[in-house]
């Protein structure tokens, strides 16, 4: 029974996945250990030096920086099967509030960073494979190493210095209005951050698609269909474009995983109240709790995005279906 | 071919669609118009790098917290813009002829945000507190002089000191030291604010925004403005440009560099000199150190004017150890007010040490913008005179946690200054000072200048003690104090009445308007 259980592929799956999870939970409470500093210091400053014993242990208690580690790191495990992510004390809210406010942020930050790398990285791919080592091949080869290459803290404070200070255009610079608040600031607000991080996605999205391309076209079926009338256009797109899917799919749920937690330099650049910031934050304030659920909750969605992406291949790709 | 075409044709839809989005949001409109000559009235934007770590007052270090809490709080005295103790929620006060007891007025009319009174009551609920170790409240030692707190009718409060403490009005007038109302709580007020400053916390989004609204009750005159939103923008140069689109009017920097590129047709920058300051910590403990003639060798091999030019652009102005302007040192009171080589050799024969001496230096990475670069330059002047100053770098909060364990033969530190000498280095330099394992130096004959100064009332002999103070510590090269730097402070043109401070407050923004 169990091994039949394990042999299923899906329920294997969410038991590594739940694996995963525990790891990292474990690594990010001993990392953030390691780094000097707690929540004391970094609240006071120097200022700490000048606490008596007697404060110091008054805040220690306070913030429960007095239990043993273990006691620390399973009280918090505990807590978070409860659906308690643990108490911010610079926000004076519960990290799952906070955390349900950053992370739509993110999430729509994502979809149009991948959708606007998608626009841009399938196009040129297949531009660059339809004639290789031509010129315009070199150019679209250019365009995808500028967009691995130049960073995006860069790309996005040009972005901002010149249209601030040229058209006086600047909607990050206005309180964030969420979508349900008001879609047409929400919009524009998303607009450069998601130029910015779709640019740089738009780079390993454009070579996968090139490769992908070319490796198909050298099949035989596609010489066959050639052979047997389909129209250029047709076997292009559904042919030649159809089967390179499966990695551009692998290549964008990679990517879209990373940009859940990795966007933190843009958000920061044009002032989003995303969950990279909230980490970064938290870091800098070393709010345990608070990275610590984060963190979690970054790996979570990366799980899930993973799964999801294996379930598409299914979808795009027969063959995978029979395994 | 075609399927060429209709790829890059692909590519070019999308970078349309961007552009048409680009364009069609140009065109919204950003900020609504100010209206024109109206002298109160008015929204203001601040623009910060972070908000604030803690909303109550007792605790709050971080600068973006104290300069909020500033607007919302009330102290028993204040600092006006050249820093002199003026009253505040007291009136005035009287001390006794021997100096141990200091007598309260408090002012009549003032409320709280809530509504509720404020009475002698408030003040010595708050006072007693403050002193009790299991507040952990920053202050605590500012009250140490205090043996007893009394309530002795509803507008007065007598505090009796064990000893004579002029220092005492000034420690009172900062906001680790506001009034609280007896009947709130830690936690409540981490909430919502209770004070009874000029303007009450009206809304606030976590990391995101904090607005304050102004209090119609304030006991002096009502603010201008109707709210100031702090709004967060982590990255210094995206507040420039928000400057630049008009969806911000205020911001403080400290980077000269990024204050350079906001000015414009739009944007003022005003320079002021800081309290604060950049010095090379000695701990005077340590090894080779604990020769006073070693330390005078640092102290005569730095040429403190190109540490200046070369980390901080000149941006500055070279300092003896008080930077408050009615206690101002002189930086040419030093043995060596230029650098003179030969001076250092002499010194260092002395110690016997003609080889060169090798001292590590603590250095933050990322605490200032100057650190890294004021190491290099102070590592670089020594070398010529055979010190050897070896620089260990450190991330801000490792940087922190060795300071605060004195655990370092130099620092090259930022220290924040007071108005007020005493607040400022009686707390470092005594023998029982909190922060004297920090500073790694005292001496008799400090302990009884500080002790002096806190008995004596009269300003003008207080001045002079502080001088001697300040030779004192020259004299002995207890640290090198070497340059304090400017904030900037950039205003939009239809700012009126902000009065910058050098403690970096933002006290005035109670007198400022939008044009």
């Amino acid at each position: 029974m169990f091994r039949q259980l394990l042999r299923n592929s899906v329920l294997r799956r969410i038991l590594a996945a739940l694996g995963t999870l525990l790891g990292v939970a474990v690594f990010v409470f001993l990392m953030l250990r390691a780094i000097p500093g707690d929540q004391i210091s970094s609240g006071l400053g120097t200022e700490a030096a000048a606490l008596t014993p007697a404060q110091r242990a008054a805040l220690e208690a306070y913030y429960g920086l007095d239990q043993p580690l273990f006691v620390q790191f399973f009280s918090w495990l505990g807590n978070i099967f409860t659906g308690n992510l643990g108490f911010s004390s610079r926000a004076q809210t519960s990290v799952l509030d906070l955390t349900a406010a950053a992370l739509p942020v993110t999430f729509e930050l994502a979809i149009f960073s991948i959708v606007i790398a998608l626009l841009i990285g399938i196009p040129l791919g297949m531009l660059s494979a339809s004639k290789p080592d031509s010129i315009r091949d070199g150019a679209g080869q250019i365009v995808g190493l500028a967009g691995l290459s130049i960073p995006a803290f860069l790309l996005g404070t040009a972005l901002l210095a010149v249209l601030a200070s040229s058209f006086g255009f600047n909607p990050n610079g206005q309180g964030f209005a969420h979508f349900f608040q008001d879609p047409v600031l929400n919009l524009q607000q998303m607009l450069l951050p998601s130029l910015v991080l779709g640019f740089g996605i738009a780079a390993p999205i454009m070579r996968t698609t090139r490769t992908a391309v070319l490796e198909i076209r050298a099949n035989d079926f596609i010489r066959t269909a050639r052979a047997k009338g389909v129209p250029p256009r047709r076997l292009q797109l559904r042919h030649v474009l159809g089967n390179a899917l499966v990695p551009i799919v692998t290549m964008t749920g990679l990517q879209f995983g990373y940009l859940l937690g990795g966007a933190v330099v843009v958000e920061q650049i044009f002032s989003l109240p995303g969950i990279g910031r909230q980490v970064l934050l938290g870091i800098q304030q070393k709010e345990y709790a608070l990275v610590q659920s984060t963190v979690l909750v970054i790996a979570l969605a990366f799980v899930i995005v993973n799964l999801l992406t294996d379930l598409l291949y299914r979808v795009i790709d027969p063959r995978v279906r029979a395994v | 071919m075609s399927t060429a075409r209709r790829a890059s044709f692909g590519a070019l839809t999308a970078t349309g669609v961007a552009l048409a989005l680009v364009i069609t949001s140009c065109s919204a409109p950003s900020k609504p118009a100010p209206s024109e000559g109206a002298a109160a009235g008015g929204d203001i934007v601040i623009g910060v790098t972070s908000d604030p770590d803690t909303l109550f007052p007792w605790k709050a270090t971080q600068f973006q917290a104290v300069n909020v809490l500033q607007n919302i709080y009330g102290t028993l005295t204040e600092f006006d813009e050249d820093l002199n103790v003026v009253p505040g929620l007291a009136e005035s006060w009287d001390v006794s002829e021997d100096g141990l007891t200091v007598t309260f007025h408090l002012r009549d009319g003032v409320t709280f945000a809530d509504g509720s009174t404020f009475g002698s009551e408030d003040v010595k609920y708050s006072l007693d507190a403050i002193a009790a170790e299991a507040t952990a409240a920053v202050a605590r030692s500012s009250l140490a002089s205090v043996a007893g707190v009394e309530a002795t009718d509803e507008k007065t409060v007598t505090v009796t000191l064990k000893t004579p403490d002029a220092a005492l009005p000034a420690n009172l007038a900062v906001i680790n030291m506001a009034m609280l109302s007896s009947d709130d709580t830690e936690e409540g007020l981490n909430t919502t604010p209770n004070g009874t400053g000029p303007f009450v916390m009206e809304d606030r989004t976590p990391s995101q925004s904090l607005t304050l609204a102004k209090n119609d009750d304030y006991w002096g005159d009502a603010a201008l403005l109707d709210t100031v939103e702090f709004r967060v923008i982590p990255d210094e140069s995206s507040i420039v440009s928000a400057m630049q689109s008009g969806n911000v009017q205020l911001a403080v920097f400290d980077d000269p560099l990024v204050a350079q590129t906001a000015e414009g047709a739009n944007v003022t920058v005003a320079t002021t000199p800081q309290l604060s300051y950049h010095a090379l910590q000695l701990n005077a403990t340590h090894g080779d150190l604990a020769d006073v003639n070693v330390r005078l060798a640092i102290q005569c091999a730095i040429d403190r004017q190109e540490v200046l030019d070369t980390a901080a652009l000149g941006e500055g102005e070279v300092t003896g150890p008080i930077t408050s302007p009615a206690y101002k040192s002189d930086p040419d009171a030093r043995p060596c007010p230029e650098r003179d080589l030969d001076k250092a050799a002499d010194y260092l024969d002395k110690a016997g040490k003609s080889d060169g001496v090798t001292i590590k230096a603590i250095v933050s990475q990322g605490e200032y913008a100057t650190s890294v670069n004021e190491a290099q330059n102070l590592k670089a002047q020594l070398a010529d005179a055979k010190i050897t100053l070896e620089l260990e770098v450190l991330e801000s909060g490792a940087f922190v946690d060795r300071w605060i364990a004195a655990d370092f033969d130099a620092a090259v530190a930022l220290n924040g200054g007071r108005p007020d000498p005493d607040g400022m280095y009686g707390r470092y330099f005594t023998s029982t000072g909190n922060l004297n394992k920090v500073a790694g130096y005292s001496s008799p004959e400090l302990d009884a200048l500080f002790a002096e100064g806190r008995q004596t009332a009269d300003p003008e002999k207080r001045k002079e003690i502080y001088a001697q103070v300040s030779e004192n510590l020259e004299d002995n090269a207890a640290w090198i104090w070497l340059f304090t730097s400017y904030t900037y402070t950039a205003a939009a043109s239809n700012v009126d009445g902000f009065v910058p401070m050098a403690n970096g407050s933002l006290q005035y923004l109670r007198t400022t308007s939008i044009k």
